[in-house]
């Protein structure tokens, strides 16, 4: 293992460290719970928007972390969910008397542990009531959604939501509303991502999967989960048509729609690749007549050195593009300010 | 009958066996999770043997609840709030005593695998901690009816669970990370139920 370290157990306290520094105008680091917290918060009568996870998916979540997104980030273990206790400190530190929504993406860890964490808030031994809401985003289409599985992993939709829904908290809209339209954005996208390479966690030294030089694994994870397929490597069309047929599909878009499309790399794609893929992506989508309101290109959600890219699609509207639009200022989005 | 300091040892062997098995967990979770069980079950377990004696808990019930507690805050990802509610779980019915038998190990056992089947709401066959947990509770129960006393309960307990981790090799997960591999999820032994089996096992050399 090859990686910028020093010792790999320290590696999330001294990258929030690391963050702190960087950005003390828009960050406050809570180095004992790992939470990046929005400088000068909670702001009273505005939803708190509160998300976390496991680290090593850079800028999600902690990057999101300021005004016009997210309020707190709780920071995991890479790959591991956050403890129950980080996120009750978390939705103690921003309720500013208008209530906290908890994103929350839908891996086992993730659900569990954010459950704790509420029913301690609701407990109330901690300190005063604070209301709550909560929506699970599952937007990756190579997972198949039933009854009897955990369903569909939550990904790239995550950032847009975090984007969206924080724009609705900074317009003071109230908590059931932020709420329900979370529930929607979760609804109107869906991802679908693959690798060309596994990554390493630094705990673990090793790769977490085998893929040969001339494979690529369609459908990945996050987490360097397997998905669908390992396929043989293809062209980047071929490698965008996979993944934009299966989201647009899934989604069921029609001619004369028009989506937010993020073409997000996973970590160890150049942005050279990341806009190959996006020309393809936006070819194929004009093809099907569908129009793409508002594009993003880069690392948004990532899996460490993962190389490969992701596709993700939300069906856009007047209000969603909107909020898409209005002001953000974080580490990891930043316009309109 | 098993007192405080049998508790304390049975923690205290878990966690150097997790400590131990932590390179094996994770190589088992790497072929159809993420590679960390290992390390996150040794991190949360050497946390709890690592617990001051002298410190706020006086009592196998009070002791039982830290540990779950400090699993919960320690291990992160879906072992944290399983494990963390067997062990806060398994304190019910221990409550108020200072030496418990059979019969009590028994019932917190039954209450800890009611807690981890609340939290994770995994049913039989899903290839999960479950798989392990179940059968250890059967045998535990069947062994505890023929009026066997607790260490040969234990001991048949730890037998079953290892035999319900062995079981989970051919099963496709249904329920965690490993449900997204679908069918490429069979012929993997499941990290969950190894880690459990692990924890019965040491259960077997130390409450007694």
């Amino acid at each position: 293992m090859k990686k910028l370290l020093n010792d790999p157990a320290d590696v999330v306290a001294e990258a929030l460290a690391g963050m702190a520094a960087a950005h003390p105008d828009r960050l406050r680091v809570d180095l004992e719970h790992r939470l990046v917290l929005r400088a000068g918060g909670p702001v009273r009568g505005k939803v708190a928007v509160v998300s976390g996870g496991g680290s090593g998916h850079e800028p999600l979540h902690a990057g999101y972390v300021g005004l016009g997104m997210l309020d707190a980030a709780c920071c995991g273990e890479v790959f591991t969910s956050p403890v129950p206790g980080q996120v009750v400190a978390a939705t103690r530190a921003t309720d500013g008397g208008a209530g906290v929504l908890h994103v929350v993406k839908n891996y086992t860890g993730d659900l569990l542990n954010f459950e704790m964490a509420a029913e301690i808030v609701a407990a109330g031994v901690d300190g005063p009531p604070v209301e709550l809401a909560h929506v699970v985003t599952d937007d990756d289409v190579a997972v198949e959604d039933s009854t009897w599985t955990i369903g569909r992993r939550g990904v790239g939709v995550t950032v847009l939501l975090e984007k969206i829904v924080g724009a609705a908290a900074e317009e003071r809209w109230p908590l059931d509303r932020c709420h329900a339209l979370a529930e929607r954005v979760n609804r109107q996208g869906r991802s679908m991502a693959m690798a060309l390479t596994s990554c390493t966690v630094p705990a673990a030294g090793r790769p977490t999967f085998e893929l040969g030089e001339d494979e690529m694994e369609l459908g990945v994870g996050i987490h360097g989960e397997a998905g669908r397929a390992t396929v043989p490597v293809a062209p980047a069309r071929e490698v965008a048509a996979s993944l934009v047929s299966a989201v647009r599909s899934d989604l069921g878009l029609r001619r004369g729609e028009s989506v937010l499309a993020l073409v997000n790399g996973l970590g160890g794609t150049p942005l050279l690749e990341l806009y190959v893929m996006a020309h393809e992506v936006h070819r194929l989508l004009a093809g099907a007549g569908v129009g793409v309101a508002r594009s993003l290109v880069g690392n948004y959600v990532t899996s460490l050195e993962m190389a490969g890219c992701s596709v993700t699609l939300l069906r856009a509207d007047e209000e969603l593009l909107r909020l898409y639009d209005a002001p953000v200022n974080t580490p990891g989005l930043r316009w309109g300010v | 009958m098993a007192d405080l300091e049998s508790f304390r040892a049975w923690v205290a062997d878990a966690s150097a066996t997790l400590t131990d098995q932590a390179e094996h967990l994770t190589d088992l979770d790497r072929a159809i999770g993420d590679g960390d069980h290992g390390t996150n079950m040794a991190r949360g377990f050497a946390a709890c043997a690592a617990l001051d004696p002298e410190a706020g808990y006086n009592g196998i019930d009070a002791y039982l609840k830290m540990v779950g507690m400090t699993l919960v805050s320690t291990v992160g990802g879906a072992s944290g709030p399983l494990y963390g509610t067997f062990f806060l779980r398994l304190a019910g019915p221990l409550a108020a005593a200072d030496e418990v038998g059979v019969h009590q190990v028994g019932q917190a056992l039954r209450a800890g695998v009611e807690g981890v089947v609340a939290r994770g709401k995994a049913q039989l066959g899903d290839k999960t901690m479950y798989d392990a947990l179940a059968p250890a509770l059967e045998a535990f129960d069947e062994a505890s009816r023929d009026g066997q006393d607790l260490a040969s309960c234990l001991e048949a307990a730890a037998l079953a669970a290892a035999a319900g981790r062995d079981a989970t090799e051919p099963l496709v997960a249904r329920k965690g990370r490993a449900s997204y591999l679908g069918e490429r999820s069979a012929g993997h032994i499941d990290p969950g139920a190894s880690s459990a089996t692990l924890l019965i096992e040491a259960a077997a050399r130390t409450l007694v």
